[in-house]
């Protein structure tokens, strides 16, 4: 028995990082495959010679130097935003309405991170050439309190705003839903405008966080490209794995997760086999919001600025990985996050090159949003929705 | 329980309303020593009625109450800008309002926050509008905000004197209400052009933040750069404030000589910190959006790494300008803080309200003006001597002659981002049509 308990947390351990594995190495392949064949067949006609005169090298060869990096980077984004869609995902799964308020405790966690390691700052504690130890030590408090306050906020936000409304036709919480993402926006607001007087907030430079590691550069016509990852890109990463293996292994292998399964699966049900209902659903906001507050400092930490309304695209996009991935699913939540944050990087990067400079980088979100109604109107349930049929 | 909520949630939403329409102290008549009177003052007296010389606080009231109004970003990411041109415009107000207050008015400032957003200016300017007491307009600092507020303002042949937006449409509509104390987009485009030329810079991409603003100077400069010979790599606008890494890629494949961020700091510090991260070493340009010690606070090393920051203005440091050192000591004690840009010329954009109301009730016999006679009186200013310059508008309310700086950050440090160096000043005036 102890035996097969232990192989069970094993491998409650390491299928989710194969399945990260699997499903960054696939997305990648396969549109980096898209890509490339897009490449070749562009290149002879005058997106090639375009390419050619701008840049001096064929449009497949610019292709190819450019992807490692817009690989890294659509895979550094993707992880952020499978953090938050996660938060979303959990919440569907067991009451089966979108938490439009998740956006806002990821500013939340954002914020508390922040000033956190604002007032750090200000103390002289934090420095560009602290030890690279302590430099982590302050970090992961930070990211703790954010964490912290994030989840509290979720759930406070739930006994307030939504338990009352249980009952209540779908729309209804959904409304309470959008007016508390409204009231924490501008909670945050007032907060920062009486204590700081600024909106946006800027992460401190400390530690070796901005620093890069380069692998070699690639040639590019008479220049070349370094290839590389910062390290904060690289913090985010491994942070939004341990969170994701840490949440499969609390859903899947622990007494918590079968509760909240079993939530998910037949409310009433659960409630007669002795299950404290209101306790799980309040267990579930708990832990979509720390992952959520935990994304959100990632998120400053890689993008430099906050402000009040920081949480509205990510959530947004986020929300959208989690209906690409089939919401209320985990993992689809995972795969959502991935490929999107690769479709969004790789639109961004080659859309000018590719329609010879008349759409530029910002029609990136266009772009994504493009494939995903396309996946949609075939897949319906999402990439990875079957769960989903079970539950209706 | 529900109900505790929508209470707290009411009083939560009423603070914050309070909070936001609270007067900002009201202005204390000081005694006008600092008037910057060019003509004598007491030549005609008021030929109706007699007893009003030496008049005294019960007289003020008399003619009613005069107000002018500032149109400013006071929250959200470009306040820091914003709050101050509320705050120079507040001191000249209090300043400089001794002649109406003499003439028996009661001076008032009425500040408003456009929020940097063109819906939210609009909103303000139908207000502003609708207050009869409302002579003047101080405002705003976004282009793009008060091309339409300025709409409504026009409709009500209201004035506005902006001491901030450069872009050529605020003016070139003709309208004869709206005029500007500083240069245009068109020139600090070229200015800007100019200047990298003489750096040697071969190849420029240009990044815009698609506002009137952004966008219209990302145009002029690309104009020029293209006159001028330069490689134009690419020409982008992009309202992401977050993710530049996509666009960066593009930029480093055609790897410019430099990157002209045509924009405003808050979004432009995270683009040039991420640009250098991914090894970037040109050098970055951007017009006088960029000028706030906020850059420098976001972007910290990218701005004096590889090739620098430059960016143009029309508003150099306070401290360039031979009538300011009293305004900065003033602005100090007041409100503890150096002055950002536009501050001065907020300052002398009330100055001249103030001054056009004063001539234009003078020439009606000290009565209080209509709107129509404020306006006319502005432009008939004629070498208005300000702590910024000495002004004279054309017939589109240009100003005849308009100071354009080229400044080089030199520290990474906010704190010293009033000793960045002005490497080039010219003088030049509007585009002749």
């Amino acid at each position: 028995m102890q035996r097969f308990l232990k192989s069970t947390a094993l491998r409650e351990l390491l299928r989710p990082l194969g399945q990260m594995i699997v499903f960054s190495l696939g997305s990648s392949v396969v549109l980096s495959l898209i890509l490339i064949v897009l490449a070749l067949l562009l290149d002879q006609t005058a997106v090639g010679a375009n390419t050619l005169a701008r840049f001096k090298v064929t449009l497949l060869n610019y292709t190819i130097v450019n992807l490692p990096q817009v690989l890294i980077d659509g895979l550094t984004l993707g992880f952020v935003y499978a953090a938050i869609a996660l938060g979303y995902t959990m919440v569907y799964g067991v009451l089966e309405f979108i938490n439009f308020a998740h956006s806002e405790i990821f500013a939340i966690g954002a914020f508390v991170g922040v000033e956190i390691l604002i007032a750090l700052e200000g103390k002289g504690i934090l420095s560009t050439d602290m030890p690279v130890g302590s430099a982590y030590f302050w970090l992961i408090v930070a990211l703790l309190a954010g964490m912290a306050a994030a989840g509290i906020m979720a759930v406070i936000v739930e006994r307030l705003a939504y338990r009352p409304l249980r009952g209540a036709p779908r729309l209804v919480p959904l409304i309470s839903a959008i007016g508390v993402s409204f009231f924490l926006q501008d909670l945050i607001r007032l907060i920062e405008s009486v204590t700081t007087g600024q909106f946006h907030r800027i992460i401190p430079t400390f530690g070796n966080f901005d620093q890069r590691i380069t692998f070699g550069s690639m040639p590019l016509g008479a220049g070349s490209i370094a290839l590389g990852v910062q390290i904060k890109s690289l913090i985010v990463i491994v942070a939004a794995v341990i969170m994701l293996i840490g949440l499969n292994y609390l859903v899947n292998a622990t007494k918590v997760g079968k509760a909240i399964r079993a939530v998910a699966q037949d409310r009433a049900t659960a409630s007669l086999m002795g299950i404290d209902v209101n306790r799980i659903i309040a267990m579930t906001f708990l832990i979509g919001g720390t992952l959520g507050g935990a994304a959100g400092l990632l998120y400053a930490l890689k993008f430099t600025r906050i402000d009040p309304f920081v949480g509205f695209f990510p959530g947004l996009k986020a929300f959208t990985a989690a209906v690409l991935g089939g919401i209320g699913n985990l993992t689809g939540a995972l795969l959502g996050g991935i490929v999107l944050g690769l479709l969004e990087t790789f639109a961004g990067t080659f859309i000018s090159v590719f329609t010879m400079g008349a759409a530029g980088a910002e029609y990136k979100d266009i772009f994504a949003f493009g494939i995903l109604i396309l996946v949609l109107i075939f897949r319906p349930h999402g990439l990875m929705g079957e769960n989903v049929g079970q539950k209706a | 329980m529900k109900r505790l909520f929508v209470l707290l949630s009411i009083l939560v939403l009423a603070s914050m309303i309070l909070a936001a329409c609270a007067p900002s102290a009201t202005p204390t008549q000081a005694p006008a020593t600092q008037a910057p009177s060019t003509e004598a003052p007491a030549t005609q007296a008021p030929p109706t009625e007699a007893p009003t010389q030496a008049p005294t606080q019960p007289a003020a009231t008399e003619k009613g109450t005069i107000k002018i109004a500032t149109q400013s970003p006071l929250s959200g990411g470009q306040s820091s800008l914003g709050v101050d041109i509320k705050n120079g415009a507040q001191l000249a107000l209090e300043q400089l309002s001794g002649p109406l207050t003499a003439m028996g008015f009661k001076v008032e400032l009425a500040p408003f926050d456009d929020q940097a957003n063109p819906d939210t200016g609009v909103a303000n300017a139908k207000q502003i509008v609708a207050d009869p007491a409302i002579l003047c307009v101080v405002g705003h600092l976004n282009s793009g905000v008060a091309i339409p507020s300025s709409e409504e303002y026009h409709a009500a042949g209201l004035a506005m004197v902006s001491p901030a937006n450069t872009n050529t449409k605020v003016t070139d509509r003709g309208y004869p209400e709206i005029s500007r104390i500083v240069g245009r987009d068109d020139v600090q485009g070229v200015v800007g052009a100019e200047y990298a030329n003489s750096l040697g810079v071969k190849s420029v991409f240009i990044i815009h933040d698609k506002t009137a603003y952004g966008q219209g100077v990302a145009e002029f400069f690309k104009k020029r750069a293209e006159e001028l010979g330069m490689t134009v790599a690419g020409f982008e606008g992009t309202e992401e404030k977050a993710n530049f890494d996509p666009l960066i890629t593009s930029i480093l494949a055609s790897n410019p000589d430099m990157v002209y961020f045509s924009g405003i700091y808050d979004q432009a510090g995270v683009f040039f910190k991420q640009a250098r991260e991914k090894g970037y070493q040109g050098t970055f340009m951007g017009p006088d959006g960029m000028d706030s010690s906020t850059l420098a606070e976001i972007a910290g090393d990218a701005l004096v790494t590889g090739g620098g920051m430059v960016y143009t203005t029309v508003s150099g440091p306070a401290t360039v300008y031979p009538g300011t050192s009293k305004f900065i000591e003033d602005f100090k004690a007041k409100f503890g803080a150096d002055p950002q840009p536009f501050a001065a010329q907020a300052y002398d954009a009330m100055a001249i309200c103030l001054k056009a109301i004063e001539n234009a009730a003078k020439a009606k016999g000290g009565e209080m003006p209509t709107r129509e006679e404020v306006a006319k009186a502005i432009r008939a200013l004629k070498d208005f001597p300000g702590i910024t310059g000495t002004y004279t508008f054309n017939d589109i309310g240009d100003i005849t002659s308009a100071k354009y700086f080229v400044i080089k950050v030199k520290s990474a440090d906010p704190k010293k981002w009033g000793e960045n160096e002005v490497v080039q000043t010219r003088d030049m005036a509007p585009p002749s049509k």
